[in-house]
């Protein structure tokens, strides 16, 4: 039986309790009072994932069993998650590349033929082959790959097709190849509460065209938070958006959630909670992170990058997604959701080495910023963890680095954007149409492996919520130049950080740290 | 006798100034190299004489230090320049300074600038074709006739040069400083007009997109000179200072880049595709209609690979080093020169319009360019002043004069 998540309050007792900062964590001494979040106990993974998987196909939510919907003349495409899923990458083999052999048995024994499989991209880099075949396994990739086994391509300008508009206006334009399907196999992996359901294939195969409705500043401090589908602005156009698809073309996801073992058995520390480490546990720490300290940055990048997490999955759901989607969000609440009484002054977050856009890549200081403003201050519901006008503090060494081939448009928008103004509306306004329509970044998102020219302005508004939110964001350890060029402070160390925080919040203020990894969402009450 | 800066002929200061600003950590000390390795001595000399008919002498106010006399002094002109100049020569060529003779139609005491082309008429010869035409920038006859050699006036050994208490010049030379531009705006009329001569070197379309390469003194008078003459569209300036950032858009810069961001914002503002060569800098298939290339060294390579195939690139700054030139073959490249100024040209050669000097005299007066001369030295602290210019742009100065009414 996992134990549930809990808040500790920091007493002298309290050992020193680990912070993420990039590929690296430190030991902090929190001052007494400060409450930590941490999540509840790695949920036990399904023992045998074949037969969840045969059951869940065969006994879906609102639809008749996947055999039933399948025939032999029949066009069929089976969608998928991509990179961006799950963190860290899970240890082959992924539960996608199971449920999408699985799919395709079914569809071989009725005789389809005309059989796709695209990886729902969006706005994102391609998957290189290698990545394509980690994700749907070696047999699967061997038949397919690459002529029925392809990315999602928004910019394709034979490649989509436009459903309509909904009730608000919004255009809804998604794959070609998925519109004219007469079934769409959904397979998705949900790590945190806003993915999955109404988004995965309006937003995963969607455009520009399509993703500017939801993805923008209006948008995104409207969604309070994106964790929290009820209360977030983004889902609702989500779901306006799924209910076109809906009326389009006939959708069967298949939505599995994962627990929450982010570290091999060899780091098996980093996840336990401090007064719980044993001798062994404290000396693998303390030589692993001496071991880590000393190895240059793109070794130990390299590394950090792959350490595969040995998730276990904790729930396989199938069928109608409006049906599926609340029963995934259960699971996802039912590991990650811990309770927590009011908010606090100043919230503390540690900031990993890996979010959904650098996998295989460098965690740019935009990155570090849609991290820490967007995914981790978002992960609340009812309310943020810090009250309105609060501090945040984040840790991350935001080494002013980018990855020249997957981040091209990053770069120009650091240099040449946010030295202009930090201002999200502003940026919105003068900056958007230009990196989301220049043709170089348009051909390198379709022939290399770069991101959407857009999608740093994406990531910028990603934090439109928090920086309206928060009265002060400080950034422990960061390069102080790449954070100022943000229009954020930099703090060595985190009594320099409350020491500045003083100005915004007071001599005593109340302190919260969520302790993530494993993502912990607060219910703050 | 007079009180006078000298250069002198000297190889082996040449080569040891040339090698040090040559390489990496040299360039960081140019303005110490500048005033410490350069053959020039402040000396006593004897005032020039009066080379003949026309010439009057001349009591200079203010002498500018230009981007050319510092490529002199630490060593990186060309030694293609060698033959047009004649040692020793008094340096200065961008004076405002008082007539001490009459002329026929100008009487002594009168304020004037000096257009330092030594052409034909100033050599006393029959008019060369280019002079002709009205074309004296381009005159064959700079090392011919009653002169000794000497391109400009501060690089010729008979004519003496603003650095110094006393010269002369030739009375078409000498352009009249309007009543109330005061010395310090008149000082800048040389290279406003030098500016104004590369903008018109070639056709700029209305709306084209013009990349400036440099915001020292001539970098930012090409923004002006552009703004007030062309209807170019975007001007995007390269500008390596904050105080040559802030000048470039108060001259009517579009965008203002620095420099080691120069290709991917370029890329950014003009369209086409960076490319990343395994050796060299970055370069766009794309860019700029026409570039200005205005600092004469590094910028050079910066104006060739961002400018769009079938575009121009004028060379305003005096170039001083070696360049790839992959790009004006590959992307069919124009490539202009754009030295001093002319009078405007004749009818009958496609000219007749007003000269360089006239349209820099009208504009001066009137432009925002309060501030540029913001350094002032004696003779006596050459060494400083010389120094500063070198370093102008980091201590945020634009323009650095001597000043002869003090010793």
């Amino acid at each position: 039986m996992s134990r549930p998540g809990f808040v500790l309050e920091v007493d002298e007792r309290t050992p020193s309790l680990l912070v993420h900062q990039g590929e690296g964590f430190r030991l902090e001494k929190f001052p007494l009072g400060t409450r930590v979040i941490y999540p509840p106990d790695s949920l036990p993974g399904i023992r045998d994932l074949d037969a969840a998987i045969r059951h869940a196909l065969l006994n879906p939510h609102g639809t008749p069993p996947l055999p039933e919907l399948l025939r032999p003349d029949m066009k069929l495409t089976i969608v998928f998650d991509d990179i961006s899923l799950p963190l860290p990458q899970m240890r082959p083999p992924d539960i996608r590349g199971r449920i999408i052999e699985h799919v395709l048995e079914l569809a071989a024994a009725a005789g389809v033929d005309d059989v796709e499989l695209l990886a729902a991209n969006a706005l994102h880099r391609r998957m290189t082959p290698a990545e394509l075949k980690r994700a749907v396994g070696d047999r699967v990739f061997r038949a397919f790959f690459p002529k029925h086994l392809r990315n999602h391509d928004a910019e394709d300008p034979d490649g989509m097709t436009h459903l309509g508009l909904t009730r608000h206006g919004e255009d809804v334009e998604i794959n070609k190849r998925a519109a004219e399907s007469d079934l769409l196999v959904y397979v998705n992996i949900t790590l945190t509460a806003m993915s999955g359901g109404p988004k995965s294939v309006a937003v995963g195969l969607g455009s520009y065209k399509s993703l500017k409705h939801h993805h923008n500043v209006h948008t995104l401090r409207h969604s309070t938070s994106f964790n929290d589908p009820p209360n977030s602005a983004m889902h609702h156009s989500y779901h306006r958006m799924a209910k076109v698809v809906e009326d389009h073309v006939k959708v069967f996801t298949i939505e599995t959630t994962l627990n929450g073992d982010n570290f091999p058995e060899a780091t098996k520390f980093l996840q336990k909670r401090e007064w719980e480490w044993n001798l062994r546990d404290q000396a693998s720490l303390l030589a692993f992170k001496k071991a880590n300290e000393l190895t240059p940055l793109k070794l130990r990048r390299e590394i950090w990058q792959r350490n595969d997490a040995p998730f276990g999955v904790t729930g396989i759901h199938a069928g109608d997604p409006k049906e599926v989607h609340p029963l995934t969000l259960a699971n996802v609440h039912r590991q990650q959701l811990t309770e927590i009484d009011g908010q606090a002054d100043i919230g503390v977050w540690g900031l990993p080495f890996l979010c959904p856009y650098n996998v295989n890549s460098i965690m740019n200081p935009i990155l570090v910023m849609s991290l820490g403003l967007g995914y981790f201050f978002n992960l609340y519901r009812n309310k943020p963890i810090v009250r309105q006008g609060g501090v945040a503090i984040f840790y991350h060494p935001m080494p002013n680095d980018f990855h020249q081939i997957h981040h091209p448009s990053y770069i120009d928008f650091f240099e040449e954007v946010l030295t202009q103004t930090t201002d999200q509306a502003a940026i919105e306004s003068k900056f958007e149409k230009q990196f989301a329509e220049d043709p170089w970044y348009t051909h390198l998102y379709r022939n290399s492996y770069a991101y959407h020219g857009v999608h740093p302005l994406y990531m910028w508004y990603w934090g439109a919520h928090a920086m309206e939110h928060l009265g002060d964001v400080i950034f422990v350890g960061a390069d102080r130049k790449a954070a100022a060029r943000m229009g954020f402070r930099s703090a060595s160390t985190l009594a320099d950080a409350l020491e500045m925080a003083k100005d915004t919040v007071g001599g005593s203020p109340s302190i919260t740290y969520q302790h993530t990894p494993p993502a912990t969402l607060a219910d703050v009450r | 006798m007079m009180l006078a800066l000298q250069y002198r002929n000297s190889p082996v200061k040449y080569l040891t100034a040339r090698g040090a600003t040559g390489t990496r950590l040299g360039s960081r000390f140019t303005s110490t190299i500048a005033s410490n390795l350069a053959p020039l001595t402040l000396t006593q000399v004897p005032e020039p004489d009066l080379p003949g008919r026309g010439w009057v002498r001349l009591r200079p106010l203010l002498s500018g230090i230009c981007g050319s006399d510092l490529a002199m002094l630490t060593g990186r002109s060309s030694p293609y320049l060698t033959p047009l100049v004649s040692t020793p020569f008094v340096p200065g060529h961008e004076v405002v300074a008082v007539t001490l003779d009459d002329a026929p139609d100008l009487p002594k005491g009168s304020r004037v600038v000096v257009d330092p082309v030594l052409s034909c008429a100033a050599r006393g010869l029959r008019l060369c074709p280019a002079c002709a035409a009205g074309r004296q920038s381009r005159c064959t006859a700079v090392t011919s006739g009653g002169l000794a050699a000497g391109l400009q006036t501060g690089y010729c050994g008979d004519t003496g040069g603003g650095w110094s208490k006393q010269m002369v010049a030739h009375r078409s030379q000498l352009h009249v400083v309007p009543e109330g531009v005061p010395d310090e705006l008149a000082v800048l009329a040389e290279p406003l007009a030098c500016a104004i001569h590369a903008v018109r070197r070639v056709a700029l379309a209305p709306g084209a997109t013009v990349l400036v390469v440099g915001a020292g003194t001539v970098g930012l008078f090409t923004i002006l000179a552009l703004r007030e003459f062309t209807e170019v569209g975007g001007i995007h300036v390269v500008a390596k200072h904050r105080h040559q950032q802030v000048r470039a858009r108060q001259l009517g810069a579009t965008e203002v880049i620095e420099p080691n961001r120069a290709a991917r914002a370029v890329r950014r503002l003009t369209g086409g595709t960076l490319e990343s060569p395994v050796m060299g800098a970055e370069y766009l298939l794309g860019g700029a209609d026409v570039t200005f290339e205005c600092t004469g060294g590094g910028g050079v390579d910066t104006a060739l690979r961002l400018t769009r195939a079938g575009g121009t690139v004028v060379l305003t700054g005096m170039p001083s080093t070696t360049v790839d030139l992959t790009p004006v073959w590959f992307r069919e490249l124009h490539l202009v020169g754009a030295y001093a100024t002319d009078s405007g040209g004749v009818p009958e050669a496609g000219g007749g319009r007003e000269g360089d000097f006239d349209r820099a005299l009208d504009l001066v007066g009137r432009a925002p360019l309060d501030g540029f001369v913001d350094a002032r030295y004696p003779l006596s602290r050459w060494r400083e002043a010389v120094g500063h210019a070198a370093d102008a742009g980091r201590l945020g100065t634009v323009k650095v004069a001597f000043d002869l009414a003090e010793i």
